[in-house]
């Protein structure tokens, strides 16, 4: 059909937004609520900010481009004075409402908020002096912190949370000008369903969601020196570090961030990576004899397995199916067996005391905040993993050390727990933690070679995906699923008896770790998912050695420390259990 | 109850039912009405006035008239109980006595519906309100 | 088969429940059943007679007497008197506050005599918790006529030659909407009737459903068919109990009769309504956000399109239609479309039902022919204005209506003419002001319900509304500046041109209407710091006439911030930056000497 837009003429197809036909024509029109997840097909769309307003020949009042479809004939005008009027009135009024502790929040210059205001030249709120705030109570959970005063309500947060994760912490509450997104009864997010998979804080337009800050803590236990300061990071940041520092989604920065930690001041730099060998170990060695009782005719025996390693998959599954606390696999995840092997194998080689001895992970994630502060992690109060700190968290202790990131030469990780095969790296990415067990699974279980190494099957960004691999006779069945919302799809599935399954991997974020909620913020592009996905894999590729149980260090960790997968010490260590923590307990 | 089948069902069921409503629906528009006075004081009932009442109503509402009536009180006309005072819209009010049943249907078939006039009209010497 | 020789009706609304009607009814029954007179009155709990200020009130049939303001210990005397001896009771007929005289049926009442009763013809008339009275009625004889005569294209024809209009407020044409749900496919389709009536002294719609609630069950049934939809669902506020309940009542009689479920009349037509409860959101009656709610949703407005014929309850063609819109349609099927068509005006056809409130005499609910003027149902049936004070506004169209002044008063009411006037329909609030009403205040008062009622979703409404609120207030403080009033009209436009629903739309005009037609009270809070009505306590002054004032000291000693001087025997003057305008001086003050400016 044809419109025109500013004058110009042009054809679009049935079904496009006024939006998107001005973009056609090359105007870019200002907008705040919107958010397109496209890949999954779902779009925010509340049209309640009311900035992409545009003026539609013969239409009463003005109209919401992303939200109104084109039609034949129309004649829409994007910025005439009568549109520019009301698109900076209603600007000037979501900032009357808004704090302007720009200076200190944690969003500045990343906000969305702020760029319309710069785009849109505000420099006075016109008419309203002293006008009242909507203020509320600041809420702090141990991963996520609600600053409601700088939500613009545009809703993104509750469709990811209701749409896409199905976990309901947020809905709006409240009405008019005390509006409010919150969980149910106001209640504060820890008390809540709230699995802290920061997927609402990934597409924030604004400072109301924001990871809590952990590096001034960190910072100052690398000031003192009476405590020896360990950091370890997780597979999926090395593959978007880089784009805090300009670098293209997908740029693999694993030496440059080593170097920087360790200018930073970190006694020791290793890698989570060792760990999620340590964790194929012990739940490889889980699903296998599982496997094997089933074979044997064991009825009782629970299977499928799930995986463990997501912290807001964990908390998801407590408070959605207290029924199956005894399916997922009890391995920890790799940030917690490493947190439990530094304080007592390392602790012990480097002769420090475990509590002067600080753990610090850098994580994709903001869950794991809440993670290493469960009380299964600890010992005599002591938490085996002392700070969580996330990728946007690192960048910025890394601007703030006057780092020149690019500049850095590459280094390499520490040992003993540097070291990694390429099945940990892959952890990072969905299906990569199944892809890993089953390199190890397959020659545990078969006793042969495992010829294949990439296997493509168990790859990719379908929401639920499974595939069969042939233990040399044995199918054995794999279902993958990433985001909650399809994590409760597969799940349901189970019960329902439509999958018959052995092994399931479960990741709450988009496309795995790398989607992560603590990573640079992807605010719905699957593209930049898909290219630090992408960048995993090509790290997998090149390492020499591609599956866990090949990795020396593990073995010597084995051969030294704890014996065998599933020994008494590596159950004492490795593995944890799960709460019933549905509403109804 | 039953339940209604059809439009005929409704329509029988109407006509039954609206025999309740008619002096509600016809009193609306008392005008536009023959209005029917039964003197109902004592005298008055002691002389009958509550069969005539009965009567009136009955053959009125059988044969749908369009007629209100009511009760008053003593008209005064003590000697000619049970007295009936009939106006017929637009016209001056006429009172009958010693109205008894066989008189009731009486004022009914020839006045009201003939305008004859029949025996025992009492020449009126009040207005009535 | 008993014949009542006469019918008490006891109006069972919500506002003369509110005054012990029920006891009225329940008195009557007594007292006649001591006078052994139970088989000659019938004694009926109707729905509202629509006179509200003069409540509870009493009709007795057949002789149409209007007793007013009746209390349960007057039962004894109606039946003793009127009953047995039919002298009516004096003392309760309603008496004409302009012409002194006790009206003797309701016939005769100026309240009434303008009245057309089409969507209230019910109500005060027949028991509404007796189907049979109903169905006396002609009650679902429009149903029966529909399912045995017309197909369902034939049907909405007849709708649209009525030209009925939707009276919830938007003023859509209802056969066009409902022509529009038919023509959709779907496998399941809803009718809605909207009964989430918010507008601030508006209880028309509650009104009709506790007065007549089969007629809405009716025209349900009737949309059903025309939209091919069998699931109907009644959207109420669950703080209408009495109309909850009479609803339910008659959704249970109409099943017992066969006229709800499957194979209605023969004609092969299922169809069933259920109640969903609201619970009392002003947003709730736009009907995406009513539809948002039903599905257990935030009640939050969402765009349109797509429109709730399109896409509306679980995603189905939904046709949404209020309570008096309704209640129209047997009787246009009844009467003809032509019939209905000739009352009215000529874009708004039918009648208007309206709740008559503020400083005027007859308080209460009117049903009037579109078209009349503000005159005639403000000087004529609503007895002019209380206490014989001046005439200054009527505000139409509830909270996002406008004021119209002096020079509307001619102006014929319709659709049309009210937003051309810079107001709206609404759903038929009218409040009425005197010379006594600051328009400021007025204005600032409505902005206050829209601040608290608006749903928080788009930012012109949630932010901007209070804005002009703050705008507002401070001008009613007596901080009003130059520019206030240009803050006020670009802001208001603005929110009128991009706020999502019906809601923000149109909250700003209250403040356009009284900027237009009484700017002068504006500049004389914002230049003079005065209030002309002396309803803005802060630009009220207190102040002593020095000649007056003998020095008795009673104010100052009263004055409870020492805002008062003066020596014992000289005059006593008040220091303007102290007092907090408590008026405690003018109260103690025995020589006249303190006045208010």
């Amino acid at each position: 059909m044809q419109l025109t837009i500013d004058n110009k003429r042009i054809d679009v197809a049935v079904g496009t937004t006024v939006y998107d036909a001005a973009k056609q024509v090359g105007v870019t029109i200002p907008r705040l609520c919107y958010l397109n997840l496209e890949a999954l097909g779902i779009e925010n769309k509340p049209a309640s900010c009311r900035i992409c307003v545009v003026e539609i020949e013969g239409r009463r009042n003005l109209a919401p481009s992303c939200a109104t479809l084109c039609t034949e004939g129309m004649t829409v005008k994007t910025s005439s004075p009568r549109v520019l009027n009301a698109r900076k009135t209603v600007l000037e009024l979501l900032l009357s409402d808004h704090p302007k502790d720009c200076l200190i929040c944690p969003k500045s210059g990343r906000c969305e908020l702020q760029n319309l205001a710069i785009r849109m030249g505000v420099r006075e709120i016109h008419s309203i002096e002293n006008a009242e705030m909507s203020t509320y109570r600041k809420d702090q959970s141990p991963s996520i912190i609600r600053n409601m005063d700088k939500c613009v309500l545009c809703r993104r947060c509750e469709t990811v949370c209701n749409t896409v994760q199905t976990v309901g912490a947020l809905s709006g509450v409240n009405r008019g000008f005390m509006a409010v997104v919150a969980p149910a009864f106001e209640q504060d997010l820890q008390d809540s369903p709230c699995t802290f998979c920061g997927q609402c804080v990934a597409v924030c337009p604004t400072g109301a969601l924001t990871e809590v800050d952990h590096t001034p803590r960190v910072v100052r236990a690398l000031a003192d020196p009476t405590k020896t300061v360990i950091v370890q990071t997780a597979p999926a940041v090395r593959a978007a570090l880089g784009e805090a520092f300009g670098m293209p989604a997908g740029t693999l920065v694993t030496g440059k961030m080593v170097a920087a930690l360790r200018q930073i001041g970190f006694d020791y730099v290793f890698d989570t990576d060792f760990a999620a060998d340590l964790t194929i170990m012990e739940e490889g060695a889980e699903l296998l004899s599982r496997i094997h009782r089933m074979l044997e005719g064991d009825s009782n025996v629970k299977l499928p397995i799930l995986t463990s390693c997501c912290p807001a998959w964990v908390n998801f599954f407590e408070q959605n199916y207290p029924d199956m606390l005894d399916v997922p696999s009890t391995a920890r995840s790799p940030q917690q067996m490493f947190g439990a092997i530094a304080k007592t194998y390392l602790a012990d080689r480097i002769g420090v005391r475990r509590d002067n001895l600080i753990v610090v992970s850098i994580m994709p994630c903001l869950a794991k905040k809440y993670e290493c502060r469960r009380d299964e992690f600890k010992v005599d109060g002591n938490p085996d993993v002392d700070y969580a700190l996330s990728t946007r968290e690192l960048a910025q202790l890394i601007k703030e050390a006057n780092i020149d990131f690019n500049a850095l030469p590459d280094d390499n990780f520490d040992a003993p727990m540097g070291e990694s095969t390429g099945a940990a790296v892959i952890f990072g990415a969905t299906g990569g933690v199944i892809e890993a067990a089953t390199r190890t699974a397959y020659e545990l279980f078969t006793g042969k070679k495992c010829r294949q190494i990439d296997f493509h099957e168990l790859r990719g960004m379908e929401g639920v995906r499974t595939a069969s691999v042939d233990f040399d006779g044995t199918p054995i069945h794999i279902g993958i699923a990433h985001q909650l919302g399809n994590a409760r799809k597969l799940l349901d599935g189970v019960r329902a008896g439509r999958y018959h399954l052995h092994a399931i991997e479960i990741m709450a974020c988009p496309g795995g770790c790398v989607g992560g909620g603590g990573q640079p913020l992807h605010m719905g592009n699957a593209q930049i998912i898909c290219a630090r996905q992408q960048a995993l894999y090509r790290e997998d590729a090149q390492k020499p050695l591609r599956k866990s149980h090949e990795n020396p260090y593990i073995q010597q960790l084995y051969n030294e420390f704890l014996g065998r997968p599933l020994s008494p010490k590596a159950h004492h260590l490795l593995h944890t259990r799960y709460f019933d923590k549905s509403t109804n307990n | 109850m039953d339940k209604i089948k059809s439009l005929d069902d409704l329509r029988k069921m109407k006509q039954q039912l609206e025999q309740q409503l008619r002096l509600r629906e016809q009193s609306n528009d008392p005008d536009a009405l023959v209005q029917i006075k039964v003197a109902m004081a004592t005298c008055g009932i002691a002389a009958g006035a509550r069969t005539v009442m009965n009567t009136l109503l009955e053959r009125t509402a059988a044969e749908r008239l369009p007629v209100v009536i009511t009760q008053t009180g003593c008209m005064g006309y003590c000697h000619s109980e049970p007295t009936v005072e009939v106006r017929k819209p637009g016209e001056e009010p006429i009172v009958f006595g010693h109205v008894d049943a066989k008189k009731a249907i009486a004022i009914i078939e020839k006045y009201i519906r003939r305008g004859e006039l029949l025996e025992g009209v009492i020449p009126q010497n009040y207005e009535s309100i | 088969m008993s014949t009542f020789k006469m019918h008490l009706l006891v109006c069972g609304g919500t506002g003369c429940r509110a005054s012990q009607s029920a006891m009225i009814v329940e008195r009557l029954r007594e007292a006649l059943a001591a006078s052994g007179l139970s088989g000659d009155a019938q004694v009926v709990a109707t729905g509202c007679f629509g006179f509200c200020e003069q409540g509870p009130i009493v009709k007795v049939m057949p002789d149409n007497t209007f007793y007013t303001n009746v209390t349960p210990d007057d039962a004894a005397i109606i039946v003793a008197e009127h009953v047995l001896k039919g002298r009516k009771v004096e003392r309760l007929l309603y008496t004409d506050p302009q012409h002194k005289t006790p009206a003797s049926d309701s016939k005769h009442m100026g309240f009434y005599r303008k009245q057309i009763r089409i969507a209230l013809r019910n109500c005060g008339f027949i028991d509404p918790e007796n189907i049979d009275e109903y169905i006396a009625r002609d009650g679902y004889a429009a149903l029966g006529k529909v399912l045995s005569e017309y197909t369902p294209q034939e049907a909405i024809e007849v709708v649209k030659r009525s030209g009925l209009r939707g009276r919830g407020g938007g003023g859509f044409p209802t056969g066009t909407k409902w022509d529009i749900a038919r023509t959709r496919r779907s496998d399941q389709k809803y009718v809605v009737c909207n009964a989430d009536e918010g507008d601030p002294g508006a209880f028309m719609d509650r009104s009709i459903l506790e007065g007549d609630p089969h007629s809405i069950l009716e025209a349900m049934l009737i949309c059903g068919y025309c939209i091919g939809a069998t699931k109907g669902l009644v959207y109420i506020r669950a703080e209408y109990p009495l109309a909850i309940h009479r609803l339910q009542v008659a959704i249970t009689q109409a099943r017992e009769y066969g006229l709800l479920g499957a194979d209605i009349m023969g004609a092969g037509f299922d169809f069933d309504i259920e109640l969903r409860y609201g619970a009392g959101a002003f947003v709730c009656g736009e009907e995406t956000a009513l539809i948002r709610s039903m599905e257990g949703r935030r009640g939050e407005p969402t765009v349109k399109p797509p429109f709730p014929a399109e896409s509306g309850y679980r995603g189905r063609p939904t046709n949404v239609n209020n309570v008096e819109t309704l209640a129209n349609i047997p009787v246009i099927f009844l009467k003809g479309p032509e019939w209905f068509a000739g009352i009215g005006s000529t874009g708004s056809k039918g009648t208007k039902v309206f709740a008559l409130a503020g400083k005027i005499n007859n308080v209460g609910l009117i049903e009037v022919p579109m078209g009349i003027t503000l005159r005639e149902v403000i000087f004529e049936i609503g007895g002019g204005i209380k206490d014989g004070k001046r005439f200054k506004a009527v505000q139409t169209g509830g909270p996002s209506g406008g004021c119209l002044t002096e020079k509307h008063l001619d102006t014929p009411i319709d659709f049309d003419n009210l937003l051309a006037a810079g107001s709206m329909m609404g759903s038929g609030g009218m409040i009425v002001m005197d010379e006594d009403d600051c328009m400021v205040s007025i204005a600032k008062f409505y902005l206050e319900f829209t601040v608290d009622e608006s749903c928080g979703k788009c930012a012109p409404c949630r932010i901007g509304n209070k804005r002009l609120y703050e705008l507002l207030r401070k001008i009613t403080l007596g901080h009003g500046e130059a520019d206030d009033m240009d803050c006020l009209r670009n802001l208001s436009a603005v929110i009128k041109d991009t706020a999502l629903c019906g809601l923000g739309q149109t909250s700003p005009n209250p403040v356009l209407s009284t900027l237009d037609n009484f700017r002068s009270e504006y500049e004389a809070h914002i230049f003079d710091r005065k209030c002309p009505a002396g309803q803005c306590k802060a630009l009220k002054h207190y102040f002593i006439l020095p000649e007056k004032c003998t020095g008795c000291t009673a104010c100052a000693r009263n004055c409870s911030v020492n805002a008062i001087v003066g020596e014992r025997r000289q005059a006593h003057s008040i220091i303007q930056n102290k007092c907090i305008r408590c008026g405690a001086c003018l109260e103690k003050c025995k020589f006249d000497a303190i006045r208010v400016g």
